[in-house]
């Protein structure tokens, strides 16, 4: 028998966990609602828009999807000062990469959803004499969001789970405190085997809630 | 050939419509006046234009060229013969003096019947909740649905969301309704409450030009017939003169053969 588990250290610095959990959801909220306001404004701008603004929405869309997320935070958080003249702290610098990471994907999803709203509801909100606003909000963006909901929560869990990047640039988030925990107690199995279901809980959590969310607005189709 | 009727202001007038989809010509020069009052039937094989010259009248679709008025204005297009077309802003107020019922119903789905038709009221006519909630119940009743006012189109059969359809463009008190093709699109024990809202509105003098393969009832419902084929008038008179199996118009009588066969 070679290892025995042994969870006191853990325990002992639980706080770390707790801690780094927190603040691993904070980065994920700030950063998932920025990008659904980055997600939705190039959505509609994208599809209502001619050539060349069209190009310049893809070759975002095309940059953050085809760079990996580690690489994009070390960009942001080392490239950036260097190149322009600005400070910021991890964390804020983590936000601002999730945020640009996030709002290329959510364009992607808001996209495909106004394009999915029927022609024929078009029509119906212009034959009652609604302005082009006044559809876009009553209208299409109602019918999007039904539309959306099942790849929208997909893409909130994969964001939250992202947030264990910043870990790489020292974010005191959910995976850094479980490398703390192992550099400081060596116990790795154990600190990793809690970390895992912190995330696995959180993500069912998360999970269910926006089930709800989908059911209530799926009923309303 | 004149399409209008003697001595009445036209209503709606559309002149020398024509309009291309690429290299398929879809209108030749279409003339047609409706007056005040009045309701009117486009038929004709499919592919002839129908549905196209009627959302060309509330402008959901341009035309290259021609002019359509209602009561005497310009629909899609600036006054004084220019080409230039309104602003979008403009557009949507005259679309709010046509009403239109689509073949397949367009209800909002995130709405109730009476959310539907309260939209429209609220943010085009300005009305208050409560008053635009009294007007929707009021048109859901006359449409004989006044219990379905909190369901949603998805809880309604095809020839209940139809009736809101219906419901929702005439609360708008528009100057004419558009009727394309109503009910194609639904079951055939369904299609008699349909109709039967559509003939109490003409008993009520609603103008409406209408888009229908129920020969019966255009026969019965409409003041006149227009029969439309490539992209072009045919025919236009009385119900009676129209649908007669002798007509001289070779075309028409093909029709009517063709659909009589079909549909017996």
């Amino acid at each position: 028998m070679g290892y025995a588990l042994n969870f006191n250290l853990i325990w002992r610095h639980f706080d770390k966990l707790w801690g780094g959990l927190l603040l691993s959801l904070e980065l994920a909220v700030i950063s998932i609602a920025i990008g659904t306001v980055i997600g939705l404004v190039l959505a509609v701008w994208y599809v209502s828009a001619g050539r060349i603004v069209r190009t310049i929405i893809a070759a975002y869309v095309e940059f953050i999807r085809n760079v990996p997320l580690i690489l994009l935070v070390y960009l942001v958080f080392y490239g950036l000062p260097t190149v322009v003249d600005i400070a910021y702290s991890a964390p804020t610098s983590f936000v601002v990469t999730l945020s640009l990471y996030s709002g290329a994907y959510l364009v992607e999803v808001f996209r495909s959803g106004l394009e999915a709203v029927p022609r024929g509801q078009l029509d119906a909100g212009k034959a009652i004499g609604l302005t082009p606003w006044q559809r876009l909000l009553n209208v299409r963006l109602p019918t999007m969001l039904r539309i959306t909901l099942p790849a929208l929560s997909n893409t909130f869990i994969s964001l939250f789970k992202d947030t264990s990047v910043a870990s790489v640039i020292s974010v005191p988030e959910l995976t850094y405190g479980a490398q703390w925990i192992n550099f400081n107690t060596f116990r790795i199995v154990e600190v990793y085997l809690v970390v895992t279901a912190m995330y696995l809980v959180t993500g069912y959590i998360l999970l269910f809630a926006l089930r709800l969310v989908e059911r209530r607005f799926r009923a309303a189709r | 050939m004149s399409t209008s009727p003697k001595n009445t202001p036209a209503l709606l007038d559309v002149l020398d419509v024509s309009k291309a989809f690429g290299t398929v010509q879809v209108l030749r020069s279409v003339s047609l006046q409706v007056a005040k009052g009045e309701v009117v039937t486009v038929i004709g094989p499919s592919g002839s234009g129908k549905t196209t010259l009627l959302r060309c009248v509330n402008f959901l679709e341009s035309y290259d060229s021609g002019s359509i008025r209602i009561d005497g204005k310009e629909v899609g297009f600036r006054e004084a013969g220019t080409r230039q077309r309104r602003s979008e802003r403009d557009l949507a107020a005259m679309r709010a003096e046509t009403g239109m019922v689509f073949q397949s119903f367009n209800l909002f789905p995130h709405l109730t019947a009476a959310g539907n038709i309260m939209l429209g009221l609220t943010k085009v006519r300005g009305k208050s909740n409560a008053e635009a909630r009294t007007i929707a119940e009021h048109w859901l009743g006359r449409v004989g649905l006044a219990h379905k006012a909190d369901s949603l189109p998805a809880e309604l059969s095809g020839g209940q969301q139809q009736r809101v359809g219906i419901a929702r463009a005439v609360a708008m008190g528009p100057k004419i309704l558009l009727l394309d093709e109503i009910t194609s699109a639904l079951d055939p024990e369904l299609v008699g409450e349909v109709l039967e809202v559509v003939r109490s509105l003409a008993e009520d003098g609603m103008t409406m030009v209408m888009v229908t393969h129920e020969m019966a009832f255009a026969r019965d419902a409409s003041s006149r017939i227009i029969f439309m084929a490539d992209g072009g008038v045919s025919a236009a008179g009385p119900p009676a003169e129209i649908l007669a199996a002798d007509t001289d118009n070779e075309r028409l009588r093909t029709f009517l053969a063709r659909f009589r066969a079909s549909h017996f």
